[in-house]
């Protein structure tokens, strides 16, 4: 009952969808705005009706209604309430109407602002959001229908979402459960993290589309979403944290990346996302790069799809492609078809996205953003190539061969080594012009100060010439961050006799953008000490050992001390070993390691899913990182640990505590008035005027 | 003359990616092979890097808890994504390859801990080398169980 009830208002609103970007393209058509106005009540219409169908899949989630396929296989009844609720998510048919849902939540925002100003937009982003949907929504209705039921045919039990003639509803008595590795509060919002950075990333899709559409081809499709991309930009940055942080806590390799084609596939939008926010300011500040944010926009759109589509259709051999389903090439054939108009509607336009002023200087500061955005493409490319490789060799030699990590870290690690000391120069040069004399003059002290300061500490460590670039270039970036904050600040104090603190507050609060990214900039390098540390450095050992005695690894002993299993809860036991940490002889603490036993709801004895936790011990320094491989009773001796210690590694997540703070200053709602822009837009009002 | 300065400045940029990707690709490359693949080329694929896959054999496992060796077979699984959904999906391929006694079979050394999801009829996919003693030595390995859990994310095991 509720089942059909979820499903009708999806078919619903799959028809409401029909009726907006139908509405929408016959008032534009008609300049009708009556017609217009009811294609954005249309839309509108999708938030509410996806909430309700989200609803009744929810009150089947939580009250255990296992005739219902998906119910049954993310869903078991010793789940607490909340992962049922969550559960939502788990599964590929429930997953994809959490999708719609956020994207018609994010539409609903764009058509209720005031439309008084820019009008001309609305038909087309209503369009845009509305196809999108009706995409969606489509897969789900006919392809991943979260209320198909069971029913037993005399075939055997098969679920259908309308039941065969003489079809009996079939109900298990408990579902599957959802897999222990993902009951985790990490995995419980890093995926819609991720989701919420994808979904977020149509709108100014939506908006580029609508701008070219409608010709108006100035900046302003930029500055009506600029603070959509940056929150789009901050949920997909915390999905990836996230989703390392998930990876080192729970999967127990004392990794947290491990270029995997789907952890690729939400890494790409982000590269081109984060191109695209730099060269934004170029086309807001200067003029340029109109064509060039188009490209990005329309490309960071066809890698959100994109990432949706590989990790839901299972193309690519990876850890998280266990969702094989027909909906592959309806993925692909919407990628296509998206990306074939959206470049038809750019060629078209071509000839008006000409810059208004010329690149003149190698070193000024908006070539340097060049740079930046080809170097952001240039790891693009290479994470492409990485993924498609295995396709492309084999088609062209019928052997498949793949690249791993190694490919990953070799062709990238130079890349990313030149985006940080873009870092460390592009803050100090003009906009315009630049020479390499000024840029000496401003650089020299901070390179001196970062030689001071990084030497000592990197050639009494360690000889690894590649960690003495790493860390000199994040040296070189935080000193070079840091005295633009100092420089500005003093100045500020000087001219308005406020103390030092004040000075750098208001200053900060005035141009939240400009020092966000700073922020962000330093939060970076944070992250990139933290990469580094356990890149380079990461030690690792591994042994038995009788209750008493002790492994070590680099400073540290690790002393077992005892093993115990309990009885957790029903179908889960743990079993729990106590290790001593000690250094120098110096107590410092237990951790315990431990392993995690499930077992299947239908058979008690049969171990579903184990999972091995490490004890973690965290400083600035380094982490400890203990894993309990294996045991035996104690009477008969001893157990194996495998221990790591990640050096700098809790700089990574510090770093990204640090990212959250710079994109929320940098997103802050601001008063919009700068006099470069305001001098630009009268230059462009008086360039329309004289056609 | 400025406009040179910017193409000059663009096709070094891209020779340079270029010139990462191929020496990357080439130093780094792993032949996917099936274990039939395997055995047919033999001493061709000696101690070249390779990324293996095949179904466990589950009375094979055994391990050593004080050296942390792992060794058990695997058994020959189709590669071609295609093949494995004709012929009835990867649980049954898994099944039907571990129940044949006619397939081909590769011995695996591993030394590591011991990954959770290894068990029978689990697909193994390992990166490592091809001795000349006809045993696998995998440096890493891969598994994932397709019958369990809709969403199931198996572990990663890496060492080295």
């Amino acid at each position: 009952m509720v089942a059909d009830f979820g499903y009708g208002v999806l078919v619903l609103t799959f028809l409401a969808t029909f009726f907006s970007a139908g509405m929408a393209y016959v008032g534009v058509r008609r300049r009708s705005e009556s017609l217009i106005e009811s294609a954005r009540r249309g839309l509108l219409l999708t938030f509410p009706l996806i909430s309700i169908a989200s609803a009744a899949l929810i009150y089947l989630l939580v009250t255990d209604q296992y005739q219902v396929a998906f119910v049954y296989q993310v869903t078991s009844r010793n789940m607490p309430a909340y992962l049922k609720v969550t559960a939502w998510w788990g599964g590929q048919a429930g997953s994809l109407v959490f999708w719609t849902w956020l994207l018609s939540a994010f539409t609903t925002a764009v058509t209720l602002r005031r439309w008084d100003r820019d009008r001309e937009f609305l038909p087309w982003v209503v369009v845009v959001a509305s196809i999108t949907l009706a995409f969606f929504l489509m897969l789900v209705i006919f392809f991943e229908n979260p209320f198909a039921r069971f029913y037993q045919t005399a075939e055997g039990v098969s679920s259908y979402t309308l039941p065969p003639a003489g079809a009996v509803l079939f109900t298990p008595p408990d579902g599957n459960g959802l897999n222990p590795l993902l009951r985790h509060p990490g995995m419980v919002i890093h995926p819609p993290m991720l989701y919420l950075g994808f979904v977020s990333f149509v709108i100014p899709y939506a908006f580029a589309m609508a701008a070219l559409i409608s010709g108006r081809t100035d900046d302003r499709w930029i500055r009506l979403t600029r603070r959509w991309t940056l929150w789009a930009w901050l949920f997909l940055s915390f999905g990836l944290v996230l989703g390392g942080r998930w990876a080192y806590d729970v999967l127990g390799w004392g990794g947290y990346w491990g270029w995997d084609p789907v952890e690729i596939a939400a890494f790409m939008p982000w590269l081109t996302g984060t191109a695209f926010l730099h060269s934004v300011m170029i086309q807001e500040k200067r003029g340029q790069l109109k064509q060039w944010n188009m490209i990005l926009i329309i490309l960071t759109y066809a890698l959100v799809i994109f990432g949706t589509f590989l990790t839901r259709s299972g193309v690519l051999s990876s850890v998280h492609s266990f969702a094989q389903s027909a909906i592959g090439p309806l993925f692909f054939a919407f990628i296509g078809l998206t990306f074939i108009t959206s470049f038809a509607l750019l060629i078209w336009r071509w000839p008006q996205l000409h810059g208004e002023t010329e690149m003149r200087s190698l070193l000024s500061r908006e070539a340097l953003f060049l740079l930046n955005n080809l170097l952001f493409m240039s790891i693009l490319v290479v994470c492409f190539w990485g993924v498609i490789f295995p396709l492309i060799s084999e088609l062209v030699t019928g052997q498949k061969v793949t690249v791993g990590p190694p490919f990953y870290e070799r062709a990238t690690a130079p890349i990313f080594a030149s985006l940080m000391l873009l870092m460390g120069v592009a803050p100090l040069s003009a906009w315009g012009h630049s020479t390499w004399k000024t840029l000496g003059r401003a650089l020299w002290k901070p390179a001196l100060g970062a030689t001071i300061v990084a030497y000592p500490l990197i050639v009494t460590r360690t000889m690894n010439w590649i960690a003495w670039i790493g860390f000199y270039l994040v040296v070189l970036v935080l000193l070079v961050t840091l005295y633009e904050f100092w420089r500005a600040a003093r100045a500020r104090q000087k001219s308005h006799a406020e103390n030092f603190i004040a000075a750098l507050w208001t200053l900060v609060g005035r141009n939240r953008r400009r020092y966000g990214g700073y922020i962000i900039h330093l939060s970076m390098m944070l992250m990139a000490i933290g990469i580094l540390g356990i890149e380079l450095f990461q030690k690792e050992t591994q042994g038995s050992v009788p209750v008493g005695q002790s492994l070590s690894l680099s400073g540290y002993d690790v002393k077992y001390e005892e093993v115990a299993q309990f009885n957790f809860k029903p179908g889960h036991d743990v079993m729990r070993a106590v290790v001593s940490v000690y250094r120098g002889g110096k107590f410092l603490g237990e951790l315990h390691p431990r392993i995690d036993y499930y077992y299947s709801p239908t058979n008690p004895s049969e171990t579903t899913q184990t999972m091995t936790i490490p004890g973690q011990r965290a400083t600035l320094e380094d982490d400890l990182y203990v894993l309990l491989v294996d045991w035996q009773p104690v009477s008969t001796g001893g157990a194996t640990f495998k221990i790591y210690v990640n050096p700098l590694v809790n700089w990574l997540w510090l770093g990204s505590l640090l990212f959250f703070v710079g994109v929320i200053i940098a997103a802050w709602p601001e008063r919009e008035v700068e006099p470069v822009t305001e001098s630009r837009s009268r230059v462009i009002r008086q360039v329309s005027a004289a056609d | 003359m400025q406009r040179m300065k910017f193409v000059v400045g663009g096709v070094l940029i891209l020779a340079a990616v270029i010139f990462l990707i191929v020496t990357s690709t080439q130093s780094t490359a792993e032949y996917f092979l099936t274990v039939d693949e395997v055995s047919a080329k033999g001493a061709q694929v000696v101690n070249k890097n390779v990324r293996l896959s095949g179904a466990v054999i589950g009375q094979t496992i055994a391990y050593d808890p004080s050296t942390l060796t792992l060794t058990f077979d695997v058994a020959h699984v189709p590669g071609d994504q295609a093949l494995i959904e004709d012929e009835g999906g990867l649980a049954e391929v898994l099944h039907a390859a571990v129940t044949d006694p006619g397939r081909a079979h590769v011995k695996v050394v591993y030394v590591g801990p011991k990954p959770d999801l290894l068990r029978n009829e689990a697909q193994a996919i390992m990166t490592g080398q091809m001795k000349s003693d006809g045993i696998f030595y995998a440096d890493e390995l891969l598994l994932k169980c397709p019958t369990r859990y809709e969403e199931a994310v198996p572990e990663q095991a890496a060492s080295g």
